[in-house]
């Protein structure tokens, strides 16, 4: 009952709140104001059944806090079934090769002559799960928040952009080029930044990522202003002239080698020396740093590594667009690969691949979704650093196990 | 040299830098008491002038009044009022259940909601730029100085004085504002001595919710346009200024506003106008490699 009383309040609450902004709408130019009273309504009985859900879920989360808290030994819960696939090796590999020959094969499924719309929209989606990835490290791992990452993305495209159209060099010179402009701009970008706590360094990458987007837009002789460059030469295979469903699934096989490469690559820095660095200095930096990890290399690793990623990816942006502007790199793309990360769950790779696939491939094929798509991803973000800080995806962390609980029972006599 | 331009240019930098000031102090009050970077703080200011854009209109559409500075005070008080809503609701949903969690979660769920408000007001109401009504008229004793300081700036700089006169006395006098101090200085022993801590903070996210709205009001009024998204670059502004003066100094937040204000009229008129943000930034990252306190902060030191 405490229950329905305290949703009541909260509903009217909200119907107080939203009343000026959804309910009146003035329309200054034709001097007439609409009211649109149904809102209100619709406010009232969503935000009644919010708050119900939400004080359900607030106890459920506290109780069982209470219980992890009583349980002697959490170190003993029951794996999830991610958790579970990830360590049995011989069932992971088999999915994995599952998943790869679907990927394989996926432009012949769904691509037909001259209809290969679901391929271009697939290598969209997988460009920014190389970014999610790659972000994923500088954020999930290392525990840094770059607010700012589109900007290294920036960098890769138009340096392939800029390269291509001055001098005519070809999409795989420029690849590895894009990315190393990348980790480069990652480098001068963390060295004076080191220093800073994690949300000052928030704020910095955001302002970088803001005049990077300022400069690209005035400096029009070199590029191109808010225009943009366009004309960019796609990916050449050989020297062979391709058809338009032929580059694009080119281009979809070069991402996801790029994929690939990225997973691989993730994986195996996780459990090296390095990747465990990032991880402590996530945690706790005072205790890393006194345990004698560099902080200044580790840092700016993860930041270079990171913007790697995200500029080699840039060139393969460019060259599938043909087309760049400053308009691709704004903050809200930043914000939706740090939404990729936070929902897929940080550091947990097979979580931000499904995340970002998730996040670019619904508001294309829900269009009805797509207008309301960035102000569902602030929601989920708030929502899920309150419900599930972990992400839809439990990273699991490498740990030397020992049975704590038989030791236990062993000198229970004593 | 121009002394004409030069002083023209100091007059705006000032009043800019005022618009700041207000905006500055939610975050580094906010930012005194819990260490959160409050980054939806911008949109509540986008919020307060909706707000009074929206009354406005009601106001002077169904003839209700015609005195523009009525209306404009009305509709302010509404606005404030609003804006105080939503800054305490904002605490309660976003930031209140992440309390003791690790410092990264509530930056992010702060970002989230920045963007959840900002694409609200977008869908509800607008994305395009608003027309808001001209309500302050030319008083005729500004006549002398009107090259310089327009009717509107006038206005904005009493109104940013008179709020700051009176949150110092908030702040220095009443009760609330001594157990804010004592939060600020250590949460722990604050709630040792019998300070109710959550209405600590509820009270200064309503605080800086209440300035950061004056602020919308009247840049809107002075810009005559607004739109869904004006919250954002305000709010990076305005806690730049917050970290130039000093983040959880009030009186620093005050001066880095007014110094970021004059720095970003001098660059626009002197170098480039469309270079504007790029030495808000560029200050910002100055400040943050030479001097991480701030002009007035004191160095932390960081416990081991």
């Amino acid at each position: 009952m405490t229950h329905v009383k305290r949703s009541l309040g909260i509903a009217l609450w909200f119907m107080f709140l939203t009343l000026p902004l959804m309910v009146v709408r003035v329309n200054t130019v034709s001097r007439e104001i609409e009211w649109r009273w149904h809102n209100m309504a619709l406010v009232g009985i969503c935000a009644f059944a919010i708050a119900w859900f939400w004080q359900f879920s607030i106890e459920r989360r506290m109780s069982k806090l209470a219980q992890v808290s009583n349980d002697k030994h959490p170190e003993l819960k029951k794996p999830t079934w991610t958790q579970r696939l990830a360590a049995d090796p011989v069932l992971s590999r088999r999915v994995l090769i599952a998943v790869g020959a679907l990927a394989m094969v996926f432009p012949w499924l769904v691509s037909t002559g001259q209809n290969f719309y679901h391929v271009n929209v697939m290598v969209s989606a997988l460009i920014f799960v190389v970014l999610g990835l790659g972000l994923n490290i500088t954020v999930g791992l290392a525990g840094l928040l770059d607010l700012g990452y589109i900007a290294f993305f920036a960098v890769g495209a138009y340096t392939y952009a800029l390269l291509a159209k001055t001098f005519g060099m070809g999409f795989w010179t420029c690849l590895p080029l894009g990315g190393l402009m990348g980790a480069l701009f990652g480098v001068v970008l963390g060295f004076p930044i080191l220093r800073l706590r994690g949300d000052y360094l928030a704020i910095v990458t955001l302002g970088f990522a803001s005049i990077t987007k300022i400069v690209l837009e005035n400096w029009d002789t070199v590029f191109g202003g808010a225009a943009g460059i366009a004309n960019i030469p796609r990916p050449d295979f050989f020297g062979v002239e391709l058809t338009g469903r032929e580059k694009a699934v080119y281009t979809y096989y070069i991402v996801l080698g790029l994929v690939a490469l990225a997973v691989l690559v993730t994986t195996r820095l996780k459990n090296s020396r390095i990747g465990r660095a990032w991880m402590a200095l996530r945690e706790d930096e005072i205790a890393c740093v006194a345990m004698g990890v560099d902080m200044a290399r580790t840092k700016l690793s993860a930041y270079a590594l990171g913007a790697f990623w995200a500029g080699l990816v840039g060139v393969v942006f460019a060259a599938h667009n043909n087309f760049i502007n400053p308009d691709s790199f704004t903050f809200m793309d930043s914000a939706m690969i740090l939404a990729m990360v936070v929902l897929g769950g940080m550091g947990s790779i097979l979580g931000v691949i499904i995340a970002a696939l998730a996040l670019k491939l619904m508001p294309e094929y829900l269009r009805a979704f797509a207008e309301y798509r960035m102000l569902v991803f602030g929601a989920v973000m708030v929502l899920m650093m309150i419900f599930r800080p972990q992400g839809l995806i439990n990273d699991m962390r490498r740990k030397y196990e020992y049975d704590t609980a038989e030791r236990e029972d062993d000198d229970g006599g004593k | 040299m121009d002394f004409e331009y030069l002083f023209e240019l100091l007059c705006g930098g000032v009043v800019k830098g005022s618009i700041y000031a207000l905006i500055a102090l939610g975050y580094t009050m906010v930012y005194g008491i819990i260490q959160l970077i409050n980054f939806a703080h911008g949109e509540i200011y986008m919020v307060g002038a909706f707000v009074a854009l929206i009354i406005t209109g009601i106001l002077t559409l169904s003839g209700y009044s015609d005195s523009g500075l009525s209306v404009l005070v009305l509709a302010a008080v509404i606005a404030v009022i609003y804006a105080a809503a939503y800054g305490y609701t904002l605490e309660k949903i976003a930031y209140r259940p992440l309390r003791n969690a690790p410092r990264l979660s509530p930056l992010i769920s702060a970002i989230g909601a920045s963007i959840f408000l900002m694409n609200y007001v977008q869908l509800v109401q607008t994305p395009d730029f608003l027309p808001f009504p001209e309500l302050v008229p030319e008083f005729e004793f500004m006549e002398p100085l009107s090259r310089f300081v327009s009717s509107v700036d006038m206005v904005i700089l009493v109104v940013t004085a008179l709020t700051m006169v009176a949150l110092t006395v908030l702040i220095k006098y009443t009760k609330i504002g001594k157990a804010m101090r004592a939060t600020q200085q250590d949460m722990v022993m604050a709630r040792l001595v019998g300070i109710n801590v959550d209405r600590v903070i509820s009270a200064t996210f309503i605080i800086g919710s209440v300035l950061a709205a004056i602020a919308g009001v009247l840049i809107a009024s002075r810009t005559g346009q607004i739109n869904s998204a004006i919250g954002f670059m305000a709010g990076i502004k305005a806690f730049t200024a917050a970290v130039l003066g000093g983040i959880g100094n009030i009186p620093g937040a005050v001066l880095g506003a007014m110094v970021l204000g004059i720095a970003e009229t001098f660059g626009a008129g002197y170098i480039s106008s469309a270079y504007e943000d790029v030495f808000a930034f560029g200050l910002l990252v100055l400040i943050l490699i030479l001097r991480p306190a701030g002009l007035l902060g004191k160095a932390v030191k960081q416990k081991v």
